[in-house]
């Protein structure tokens, strides 16, 4: 989230869409509730189903999965042919007046620089035009035909409202009216906040899906603002956090990248990803990324790291290719991986294509469960009759379960999505035998580490010179690690700004990522979790819940990354001049000398208004993105695909039917069904009462709601003959499943591009482990190909047939 | 007179005890004596977060046992955080049924080891099976370990293992898997973010 969940009692407009917080995240929603009540606010829903969320709105449309992008392309089109911006925010705090290259180009669903071969662009036109000074060209008028303002104007006018009606199924009437309200939180008193979860996420375009509401809030001024934003309502409970720490294929903590082979030194490494202003005088905050890595790397090798030896740049593993979860299946599914863990992870679950995943696991030599309770996963070699017909015989995979202790046994941090780092305590003795997560990571590695001690072996460097600082080896304690996330100082670190003082002594924890070093001088496991365990003690334990503003941000409850910051890119509240845009939601202004208010400033806290420094500090060119450059696969404008599986012959807004950077694996390739002998859509969802395929375990919720069910439309039940209670089968060209139907009215049949669609809702919570009815894996239907960018899969939106069973 | 929560909720269970008997016919003195107390008056109380969803609401978590040496202690009772500042002590319905995944008849309580084409568990103790772990991920990096790329590049990665971690784990837990999966050379991780 770049705000909070109590923030969003502020907001003016609620528009939910890409999620369903009053089902997903019930005690968070209750802040939407807070907003309609208190503040008068609308709140919006558009969603293929008409859910719990739906019931509250003020405004509901019913659309089509996978066409998001329509319909936001569409809004886009409405604001600017209605000049419903907010101009002095768009012109001062975006790129819309940036001028871009002239051999940029959109053609046919297209952008410029497409290799069909590799499916992948060249993005080398997708930038700016830059000036002799090696800045960018701006034109402040916005009239300039190659800026970003009238490039997207012309990029979406082919997104009219009888186009939408006709690729979303939403009517054009209810269309505008959903425009309209939008619209009105262009005035500078009025803020609409956008809430989105997995249903936005989870599709072929998902990353551009996002991209399309952020332009959406730029373009009216809501980003930076109290009961604004773009809000990431998130899934696990600390799915943030383990994001945050770079648990990813392709990250480090704190959002750096691990390196590819494309990086083979330390110096092209830095190079790469330490980015030169495009505006003179921006803060282009990444320009310290080399203080971040060397601190992370000081963190993980100790005296090891040194500046002779480039900090152990050669130690750290380098990509030549993703290994995100898709592939990683993939290679499995070849052979090519022997060992595999699944940590608190129901892959089988979790994973599209369950049969893949099955045959997949089949072929490992070793697997590894860590978990609270017992997982399909963990017993994948079972034959469960029809809901796993295996044979144990003949699967030769070692698998070894070890229990670990949950929430109530443990100290640590969360991070939810607002970005509070919150403390928890243990309160129970774990079950049996089970162990904290730390405790067995650092015995197994401890084991590791004496074998290649004793034995020698492939490069043994990095294991051995892991540094290992705690008191306890074999079980480092919460607070050791959370410190040494945190960072300390390794040596007297003086102050730049003021000879003779210091930033922080010899071994004291630092307050703030601002002091850390490219020199060696200071350690940090995470850079943007600086400030969390200071010199002060845990500042994620605190508990002071009031609320000086009046606007919820609680700033002494647990601690919020980047340091202690409520609302990101708060600088964008206030007007070029530092007078806030709305005295009554002031989140923080200029007094003459500082940036001071209600939440710490995303910004130089001494930079004077005149000093022009824009409010988009982590960007280069210190403004909010319009137009994306090469930032992300498939395009610098959000453009609507049809999904891999879609009803539809062609895309109505292009000839490129699918997103054409996306990848698919030859060996899934052929498992994709057409509209022909799969005319249904479906879509995966979850319910109040269960949680994944964790709470099925749990007595209660397995009482609530205890079997598997699909929500079927009332005309598509008529047609098929299926009424209520009756056993239905679905089958996707991957695989099929049995289960009972909920005819509802809550999905009604759309008309698109003159034909009816159907669309059925299934949620995913059963299995065959649990105190819930054995069921089968909603995954088996859903196909293995993911987003352009990063690669998650599309739930969201595939095709299906059913019959009764 | 100033009453604390927990002792508001002592006077409130023994009131309606009170209540209730005198109105049988009991003197209320001597039918104080026979009540029983209130279940929540005599627990631990400790502060923690629910591990469902990420809007990471506060509970509070009731436990019997004084955590002295020879006492387990134990949860009893779940309920919401009333000074928390996003779910003001209310709970979803999987969050207020949180005592019942605590307390799971299929939480793991040992080590088990199934072998290759077995058809049941094994009990096993920790000692053999994180040495048998350790001896089968060094075997196997020791093996697929690439020192260089094709061009020659130091690559120092392991693909043929790879590691799924938990996303409802600690920040702690996280970052401690990272650094030592990294030291080994893995890439093939991720967490529940892409799923």
């Amino acid at each position: 989230m770049t705000n909070n969940w109590v923030d969003i009692k502020n907001a003016d407009v609620v528009l939910v869409m890409g999620g369903n917080p009053a089902e997903a995240h019930p005690c968070g929603f209750k802040w939407v509730i807070e907003a309609k009540v208190e503040n008068g606010a609308r709140l919006v829903v558009v969603d293929p189903r008409f859910t719990r969320t739906a019931a509250m709105a003020d405004q509901f449309a019913q659309l089509r999965p996978g066409t998001d992008i329509a319909f936001l392309g569409g809004v886009i089109r409405y604001l600017l042919e209605k000049d419903s911006i907010q101009r002095d925010y768009v012109k001062a705090y975006t790129n819309a007046p940036f001028v871009v290259r002239a051999d940029y180009a959109f053609d046919d669903g297209l952008f410029s620089g497409y290799a069909a071969d590799k499916r992948s662009y060249d993005k080398t036109t997708w930038a700016y035009e830059l000036g002799e000074d090696g800045y960018a060209k701006v034109d402040p008028t916005m009239r300039d035909p190659r800026c970003v303002l009238q490039l997207m104007k012309r990029h979406y006018s082919r997104y009219t409202p009888e186009t939408v009606e006709s690729v979303t199924g939403v009517p054009r009437a209810t269309f505008l009216g959903i425009c309209e309200t939008i619209a009105s939180t262009a005035a500078v008193n009025r803020t609409m906040t956008s809430l989105y979860a997995l249903g936005w996420t989870q599709h072929s375009v998902g990353s551009q899906n996002i991209r399309a509401i952020a332009c959406i809030q730029l373009l009216l001024g809501n980003i930076g603002l109290v009961g604004g934003g773009v809000n990431a309502l998130r899934g696990h409970s600390n799915i943030q956090g383990l994001t945050d720490l770079g648990v990813m294929s392709h990250m480090l903590p704190g959002y750096l990248t691990l390196p590819t082979e494309n990086d083979p030194d330390f110096s092209t490494y830095l190079e790469k990803r330490t980015p030169k202003p495009l505006r003179l005088g921006q803060m282009n905050y990444w320009q310290n990324y080399p203080k971040f890595f060397v601190s992370l790397m000081k963190a993980f090798y100790g005296a090891r790291a040194t500046k002779e030896n480039d900090f152990c740049y050669e130690w750290l593993p380098k990509n030549d290719k993703p290994y995100d979860i898709l592939a990683t299946f993939e290679l499995m599914s070849q052979g090519k991986m022997n060992g595999y863990f699944c940590q608190g992870f129901n892959p089988i679950g979790s994973v599209p294509d369950t049969n893949k995943v099955v045959a997949a696991l089949s072929r490992l030599r070793y697997l590894v469960i860590i978990d609270p309770l017992v997982t399909e996963t963990s017993t994948f070699w079972k034959n469960q009759g029809e809901f796993n017909d295996v044979d144990p015989g003949k699967i030769e995979t070692e698998v070894f379960r070890l229990p670990s202790t949950c929430f109530a046994e443990e100290d640590g941090s969360l991070v939810n999505s607002a970005r509070w780092l919150q403390w928890h305590w243990k309160a129970a003795d774990p079950p049996g035998e089970a162990k904290g997560d730390p405790e067995i990571i650092a015995e197994l590695f401890l084991r590791i580490r004496a074998l290649y001690a004793k034995e020698g072996g492939a490069f043994p460097d990095p294991i051995l010179g892991l540094h290992w600082p705690y008191r306890i080896a074999h079980s480092p304690s919460p607070e050791e690690l959370a410190k040494e996330f945190n960072g300390y100082a390794l040596a007297d670190v003086p102050d730049p700004k003021a000879p003779g003082r210091l930033l922080a002594r010899d071994g004291e924890q630092l307050g703030t990522f601002a002091d850390l070093q490219a020199d060696g001088t200071t350690a940090s496991g995470c850079w943007i979790f600086c400030g969390s365990f200071s010199q002060a003690g845990n500042q994620m334990a605190r508990r002071d819940a009031s609320d000086p503003s009046g606007l919820g941000s609680t700033p002494g409850w647990s601690w919020a990354w980047p340091a202690n910051r409520r609302i990101l890119y708060n600088r964008a509240s206030a007007d070029p001049a530092g007078r806030p845009w709305d005295q009554s939601r002031s989140c923080i202004y200029w007094n003459g000398k500082r940036w001071v208010g209600n939440d710490i400033p995303d910004y130089r806290p001494d930079a004077a208004p005149t000093e022009g420094v824009s409010p988009f500090v982590m960007n280069a060119d210190g403004v909010g993105h319009l137009f994306a450059l090469g930032y992300l696969a498939d395009g610098p404008f959000p453009e609507h695909y049809e999904p891999f599986e879609t009803p539809l012959e062609r895309n109505p807004l292009s000839a490129a039917l699918s997103n054409p950077v996306a990848r698919v694996f030859e060996s899934d390739r052929h498992k994709l069904g057409t509209a022909r002998e799969f005319p249904v859509v479906a879509t995966t969802y979850r319910l109040t009462e269960h949680f994944h395929f964790w709470t099925k375990h749990a007595r209660i919720s397995a009482v609530l709601q205890p079997e598997p069910f699909l929500e079927m439309g009332e005309e598509l039940a008529r047609h098929k003959g299926i009424r209520s209670g009756d056993r239905v089968m679905i089958r996707s060209r991957r695989g099929r499943i049995i289960l009972r139907a909920v005819v509802t009215k809550r999905i009604r049949a759309l008309r698109i591009q003159g034909r009816q669609v159907h669309t059925i809702g299934i949620p995913l919570h059963w299995g065959y482990e649990g105190l819930t009815k054995p069921g089968y894996l909603v995954n088996t239907l859903t196909p293995s190909v993911g987003d352009a960018n990063i690669q998650t899969p599309e739930y969201k939106a595939f095709l299906v047939d059913v019959q009764k069973a | 007179m100033t009453v604390t929560r927990r002792g508001f909720l002592k006077i409130t269970a023994s009131s309606i005890g009170a209540t209730t008997l005198a109105t049988l016919g009991f003197s209320p003195n001597e039918a104080l004596a026979e009540v029983r107390t209130f279940k929540l008056a005599h627990t631990s109380e400790t502060r923690n977060t629910c591990p469902y969803c990420s809007v990471g609401c506060g509970v509070i978590l009731h436990g019997l046992g004084d955590r002295a040496k020879n006492a387990r202690s134990e949860l009893i009772h779940v309920e919401g955080d009333p000074d928390h500042p996003v779910n003001r002590g209310t709970l979803c319905p999987k969050g207020a049924g949180l005592l019942d995944f605590v307390r799971s008849p299929n939480r793991l309580r040992t080590v088990e080891y199934r072998a290759p084409g077995s058809d049941r568990w094994e009990r096993k103790s920790w000692d053999w099976a994180l040495g048998r772990i350790a001896r089968l991920m060094k075997d196997d990096r020791d093996r697929n370990f690439i020192a260089r790329s094709p061009a020659g590049v130091t690559v120092n990665r392991w693909l043929t293992c790879g590691f799924l971690a938990a996303s409802a784990s600690s920040n702690e837990s996280g970052y401690l898997t990272n650094k030592m999966l990294r030291a080994v050379g893995m890439t093939a991780l991720d967490n529940q973010a892409r799923v």
